[in-house]
């Protein structure tokens, strides 16, 4: 097959440039090396983007394709096609990156369905066999792994959120304009709403604090909360299947096969016994923490450390114990 | 309020996963299947806003084995009107199913197309915004909470940290995250009047998959690691190892 270049979807919001833009670029250059060929990345932004998109260049960008209009400070999925049908005009691609992000979610599939090609989503592992992508993917939300390859290129690919880390490399990204109309377009995004705190979304924290039925009520999250609170602004609550289920926390926070998969540095499993589906959601986190009052809860069989006994008093003092090693640090 | 909803048969949640001799597939014997439980919400959006118009229908569609008329008839069961099931063999890619349904959905008359957000077997997570492609609808996915009047709609998604809100006329394409409704379960009458529902199937010859399995793996087992004490006082030594690997 002929040999193209390697396409990034650079997510925005408000303006800015999310993390998972710098993921998609990296897990770009990754594949870009295995296949021996160049990355771009495309963005939408209101005026002023481009400013930011430059400093894709610094993790691997050797152009940016930017479309600037104050109608794309919301997610605009008509006008990123059109972005990116522009750019699929102009030079040969071998596969495009998404993140497996909200956007990246809603947009991988339209711009598959556009090209008629092929996509795989949730990538945690990419490589190429003779020019052509090949893609790890999670399935049964883990419980399977599948290695998967391209009948056509360029190849759809999402990648999961925490998986390619951003890193950063020497070189310089070429900014290029592109004019982008924001209409037509079937759908508004008005804008997001978020709670009283924006809160750092499971799939995305390094640092996830799960509660489980052992927490005994809604009423007694404030415990997790505080150790959230001391292990700082990269964690965020989680929750397993069952208290969710019994409205003590939203769907939103729920790990597992019926919630969401996550690959955090650290994960802690706090009153969850491990179910078979809370554990598919949770098994590549790189460190599992069970705390747990039963020491034959299967939680211990995956946990990489653990502690036995009442999570009412554990906790706390993990908590306290965090910030003190902190403040002496 | 004309609504189709299509609905998956996967493996029960609690289901073991074995990988099958061709190295390629899940071994489904002794497996437990059940309708994809996405699916069981956008079902249960489209019977309540068909009671809450008081006249319309609910069409549900399946693209998959003869089996998959097991949940069909429970979709029947729980208030759908028909069921149609697009028979076919194999594991075909997200393209090749979108493609499918939207032949089948575009020749009907629909106000609102409802899928489930994923299926909770090959985890896509594609087919209902490639479908809206295929048939221009608007769409959104991942939705948790959806407000329609006079053939507007206004619907939240859910996004990291919030909900997206995003405003489109009808028709359109939504897929429906947990949360939405509590979808109800079959009544003893419903079920006895699914067996007079009609149920047609039809055989379809999918296009080829442009996504092609090579191997499917069981994950890496993880070692079970240390239980670093009781209680409060097994604390200092957890915090201790946490910092050794630079975590904390």
């Amino acid at each position: 097959m002929p040999q193209g270049r390697v396409l990034a979807f650079a997510e925005s919001r408000d303006g800015a440039l999310r993390p998972v833009a710098r993921e998609a670029v990296t897990a770009g250059r990754e594949l870009a090396e295995a296949l021996g060929s160049p990355v771009d990345a495309f963005l939408l932004g209101p005026p002023g983007i481009a400013r930011e998109a430059a400093a894709l260049g610094a993790y691997g960008a050797d152009r940016i394709f930017v479309a600037e209009n104050d109608a794309f400070v919301n997610y605009a999925p008509d006008a990123s096609l059109r972005l990116c049908a522009e750019i699929l005009g102009r030079e040969t691609y071998s596969a495009i990156i998404f993140p497996a992000s909200a956007q990246g979610k809603d947009l991988a599939p339209r711009a598959a369905a556009m090209l008629d090609r092929g996509l795989a989503t949730e990538v945690t592992g990419l490589g190429a066999e003779d020019g052509v992508p090949v893609a790890v993917r999670p399935v049964y939300a883990g419980k399977a792994i599948a290695r998967v390859t391209f009948t056509d290129l360029p190849a759809l690919i999402s990648v999961r959120p925490n998986v390619f880390r951003a890193e950063k490399r020497p070189g310089e990204g070429l900014v290029e304009s592109v004019e982008v109309a924001p209409e037509p377009s079937s759908q508004r995004v008005k804008g997001i709403e978020t709670g009283e705190r924006e809160t750092l979304d499971v799939s995305e924290a390094t640092v996830v604090v799960s509660g489980g039925r052992g927490m005994k009520g809604p009423e007694n999250w404030a415990v997790l909360e505080d150790l959230v609170d001391a292990l700082g602004e990269h964690a965020t609550l989680g929750a397993s299947r069952a208290v969710v289920d019994a409205g003590w926390r939203p769907h939103g926070e729920q790990v597992g096969q019926t919630g969401k998969v996550v690959s955090p540095t650290l994960y802690f499993a706090i009153g969850i016994s491990g179910a078979i589906q809370h554990l598919a959601g949770m098994r590549t986190a790189k460190t599992i923490v069970a705390i747990n009052k039963d020491p034959d809860a299967p939680i211990f069989q995956i946990a990489d450390l653990g502690i036995v006994g009442d999570l009412f008093e554990v906790v706390p003092a993990l908590a306290a114990e965090i910030r003190r090693v902190h403040a002496e640090s | 309020m004309k609504s189709i909803v299509c609905i998956k048969r996967v493996p029960d949640s609690e289901a073991r996963i074995r990988i099958a001799g061709d190295g390629r597939s899940i071994d489904p014997s002794g497996v437990k299947h059940v309708m994809n439980p996405y699916d069981e919400v956008a079902l249960e959006e489209a019977l309540r806003l068909k009671e809450a118009a008081g006249e319309g229908s609910v069409t549900v569609v399946s693209v998959g084995p003869e089996a998959s008329k097991e949940i069909l008839r429970t979709a029947l069961a729980m208030g759908a009107d028909e069921a149609v099931l697009l028979q076919c063999a194999g594991s075909p890619d997200g393209l090749a199913i979108a493609r499918a349904l939207a032949a089948e959905i575009g020749g009907r008359e629909r106000d609102l197309v409802l899928f489930g957000k994923q299926a909770i077997d090959d985890d896509n997570m594609q087919v209902p915004a490639m479908v809206a492609e295929l048939l221009h609808l608007p769409c959104a996915t991942v939705v948790v909470e959806l407000e329609i009047a006079d053939g507007h709609v206004v619907a939240r998604r859910e996004v990291e940290g919030g909900h997206e809100v995003i405003e489109f006329d009808l028709p359109a394409v939504v897929s429906a995250q947990k949360g939405l409704n509590e979808p109800r379960y079959p009544s003893l009458r419903g079920i006895m009047a699914a067996k007079k529902k009609p149920l047609e199937v039809k055989e379809v010859e999918l296009r080829e998959s442009k996504v092609e399995i090579l191997s499917l793996e069981e994950p890496p087992a993880r070692e079970s690691g240390d239980v670093v004490g009781e209680g409060a006082e097994a604390v200092p030594e957890l915090v201790r190892r946490l910092r050794e690997r630079a975590l904390l």
